[in-house]
């Protein structure tokens, strides 16, 4: 009768529910397991608040600029604000054109020919027509521009950009630029012409003054070349460019007078001492020399993530866990109870998978809900610029981190059923997960193999983590040694995932065919 | 009626006799052996076909590239020290061999001799293998001696240096393991405390953007201080120079040996 009984229980849904309890009441109740998890927690809030105390105020603008001068833009955060600018102010609504006809620019000592000034534009030069609060940098702006290499654009506010018509611009093909304020409205046009406008794209800049400075304005930022080979992973070298304008108009109610600023300053580089920026006028033909650049300052040392790098040791710790929450059913004989209370043993493996992944994804939730914000707290009182994320952002690393360690100690869980040896498991999953990110972040292998290694292996998960995507108008060093990974953040956690539920069928398989 | 015959069985030859039949008449060493020479070496030869060096002075260590491969062939050492011990206690063996050994420090003594020694064997081979592999395959890769890189070779003093700190290196990681191992019993929590030490350091210095902070967490740990006997470029700007931070190294070593040799005479089996 009672044989009876326990055999319905164990079938449907009822049955596993009861599963589910039984390996919940083992967890709990084994006193390792609990301080191992605690331990895990505790850890990824400390290691968190190492690295934030060891983390001062980060010192390391671009070459010329000066620490803790930095300036913000309109959504707070840090810019490189740095141009030549001739312009003059203009009040209430307007416009200005003008036609570019020429760009040039020098490199210093780059890669390929370390001991010279050679010609080259830099890819993301810009020369063009601007609108601009004030001179104060960090204030708001919308601009239209030709660049080195990626053709008209329109830019404002530091971190939008819209594309315009492709192509280098030449005496044989200028562009004509054209800037329109309606109110908090500014429009940007071209033409290849001067009579044939199209539109490249609108901004609306609500804490735009009533007076504005406008003109004509040259940036050219520094030469980033990342390295192939080991080591730190990217050099920058001076840059500067000419540009020549005419044709230049201005519509509204301006002064009439051109005056030219290096906006930020003079670079202070010896460059400046031999090829000066500045402006040389001769009729209607302004030729613009300047350096620097107008855009957002991504530098990895200020991101989100770097709070949650005490998950690593917490990610160990759980690892161990969630091993032992199998292997040591095996070591005791447990096991054979087990199989007997539920013969269905696909189903007892996925209750396991459901209690380990539960209870390390809220201790990995409380703990990172715990460490980002304390971390940023130390961070701040060190005097560091954190650069801020959207709040969705913010709850995307968080909640992301969590199912990472829900997902990497469900995979220990899953090796551990299928070797059934504690330290293999163990071992296989820390290599798996942690060393590529090591090799990777450390540059211990080089930045295209570091790349492959978070696209294929398990540490592909921790993309998750990344608070800030690559800028498309900059050219960074986008290296995973920086912190940028090359898979988007919910397809980085994918590939984990993906690990996961192949190691837990396989691991259903072979604990089906094998005797406990 | 038997003379009390024991008393001299229970020397350190006897133990090391008892140790190394242990270890060569299960399959598990021998296996972790193998793969951490073939480990070792692919690592190492992946990070060679990687890597290319375009001008003269490209800020690339040739012994460090072709030596890649501890960084993972070190956690297979790790397993095969943990488990000389750790299994022993999962298994029940323990009570076995300290009724054989009754000294302690005996047993644990002829298990550290047993390991280094297997250790050094395939340690050797895995660096010669290594070595070998950077000295072919790097000069197509713009390590020329036109851009300051001579083919390695055993006969330049750097070279011989970080080859043999090599070895030397993966032995010391497989007595850190052992100690650790003694400590804590449980061969999972043994091997992810190990594996945790290693890599945590040198991910922490990555991210930590205080460059002095960065650099002593640098010396401190046992894996980047270790890892620096394999320098033989840019020696002026390293963390630590490369014997210290072996000696480093050694510190974690002896210290965990230390505790796990007073807590095996504590402790109950």
């Amino acid at each position: 009768m009672s044989t009876a009984t326990s055999s319905q229980l164990s079938t449907g849904r009822d049955g596993f529910r009861h599963l589910l309890r039984a390996e919940w009441t083992k967890f709990r109740t084994v006193r390792g397991w609990v301080t191992g998890m605690a331990v895990a927690g505790l850890v990824t809030v400390l290691f968190g608040l190492l690295a934030a105390s060891a983390t001062h105020s980060a010192c390391d603008a671009p070459p010329g600029q000066t620490c803790g001068s930095e300036p913000v833009g309109p959504a707070g955060e840090p810019v490189t604000d740095k141009f030549y600018f001739v312009r003059q102010p203009l009040t209430g609504d307007g416009s200005i054109t003008a036609r570019v006809t020429a760009l040039s620019g020098i490199i210093t000592y780059p890669q390929s020919n370390p001991d010279a000034i050679v010609p080259g534009v830099e890819p993301w030069t810009k020369a063009g027509i601007i609108v601009k609060d004030s001179t104060t940098q960090g204030s708001p702006y919308a601009a239209v521009m030709v660049t080195g290499d990626h053709g008209v654009r329109m830019q404002y506010n530091y971190t939008h950009d819209a594309a315009g018509s492709p192509g280098p611009v030449a005496a044989a093909s200028p562009r004509w630029l054209r800037l329109t304020r309606t109110g908090d409205t500014l429009t940007g046009y071209e033409s290849p012409d001067g009579s044939h406008w199209t539109t490249v794209g609108t901004a609306h800049l609500p804490a735009l003054a009533t007076t504005v400075q406008t003109g004509l304005f040259v940036a050219s930022p520094g030469d980033v070349q990342v390295q192939q080979g080991l080591g730190s992973g990217a050099a920058l070298h001076h840059t500067q460019a000419t540009a020549v304008f005419d044709q230049v108009s201005l519509h509204g109610q301006a002064a009439g007078r051109w005056s030219g600023d290096a906006i930020g300053g003079a670079n202070g580089a010896d460059l400046e001492r031999y090829h000066p920026a500045g402006v040389t006028r001769s009729g209607g033909t302004f030729t613009v020399t300047g350096s620097g650049d107008i855009a957002p300052i991504d530098d990895p040392g200020r991101d989100i993530e770097r709070a949650l790098i005490g998950g690593f040791a917490g990610l160990i710790a759980m690892i161990v866990v969630a091993t032992l929450f199998v292997t040591a059913e095996y070591r005791r004989g447990l096991i054979r109870t087990t199989l007997a209370a539920s013969p269905h043993r696909g189903r007892v493996l996925a209750a396991k998978a459901v209690v380990i992944g539960s209870v390390t994804f809220v201790t990995g939730l409380l703990a990172t809900a715990v460490a980002v914000p304390l971390s940023e707290r130390v961070l701040r009182a060190n005097g560091a610029q954190i650069r801020p994320v959207g709040t969705l952002t913010e709850l995307r690393v968080i909640a992301g981190t969590a199912a990472l360690l829900a997902a990497a100690a469900v995979l220990a869980l899953a090796t551990g059923a299928s070797t059934r040896r504690s330290a293999v498991a163990v071992t296989a999953v820390i290599l798996a997960v942690v060393l590529p990110y090591f090799l990777a972040v450390t540059s211990a292998v080089p930045t295209g193999a570091a790349q492959w290694l978070l696209r294929l292996t398990p540490a592909a998960a921790f993309a998750i983590q990344q608070g800030h995507q690559p800028y498309p108008q900059m050219s960074g060093a986008y290296t995973p040694s920086n912190g940028y990974f090359p898979l988007a953040p919910w397809a980085g956690l994918a590939v984990l995932c993906g690990y996961t539920a192949l190691a837990l069928g396989v691991a259903i398989l072979r604990l089906r065919r094998r005797d406990a | 009626m038997r003379t009390p015959p024991e008393a001299h069985r229970t020397g350190l030859r006897t133990a090391l006799h008892a140790e190394w039949t242990k270890l060569r008449s299960t399959a598990d060493p021998l296996w972790l052996l193998l793969a951490t020479i073939a480990s070792t070496t692919a690592l190492g030869l992946t990070a060679a076909a990687g890597v290319s060096c375009r001008s003269a002075g490209c800020a690339a260590d040739p012994a460090r590239i072709s030596l890649a491969g501890i960084s993972l062939g070190q956690a297979v050492v790790a397993v095969l020290a943990v488990f000389a011990i750790a299994g022993e206690y999962s298994t029940g063996m323990i009570r076995v061999s300290f009724a054989a050994v009754p000294r302690r420090g005996t047993l644990l003594t002829a298990k550290a001799l047993v390991i280094t020694a297997v250790v050094l064997a395939a340690g050797t081979i895995a660096v010669l293998g290594s070595v070998l592999a950077g000295r072919l395959i790097l000069p197509g890769k713009g390590f020329t001696p036109g851009h300051g890189y001579p083919p390695l070779s055993l006969a330049d003093g750097p070279v011989l240096r970080a080859t043999a700190g090599s070895v030397l290196y993966l032995a010391l990681i497989a007595l850190l393991s052992l100690g650790v191992a003694t400590a804590v019993r449980d061969s999972a929590a043994a091997i992810g405390a190990v594996l945790g030490l290693l890599y945590l350091f040198p991910i922490l210095a990555a991210v930590v953007t205080d460059p002095d902070w960065s650099r002593r967490l640098q010396r401190i740990g046992p894996m980047s201080a270790g890892l620096a006997i394999q320098a033989t470029t840019g020696l002026h700007d390293l963390p630590i120079a490369p014997w210290a931070g072996l000696g480093v190294l050694t510190a974690w070593t002896a210290a965990a040996l230390l505790a796990g040799a007073l807590l095996l005479r504590l402790r109950d089996a």
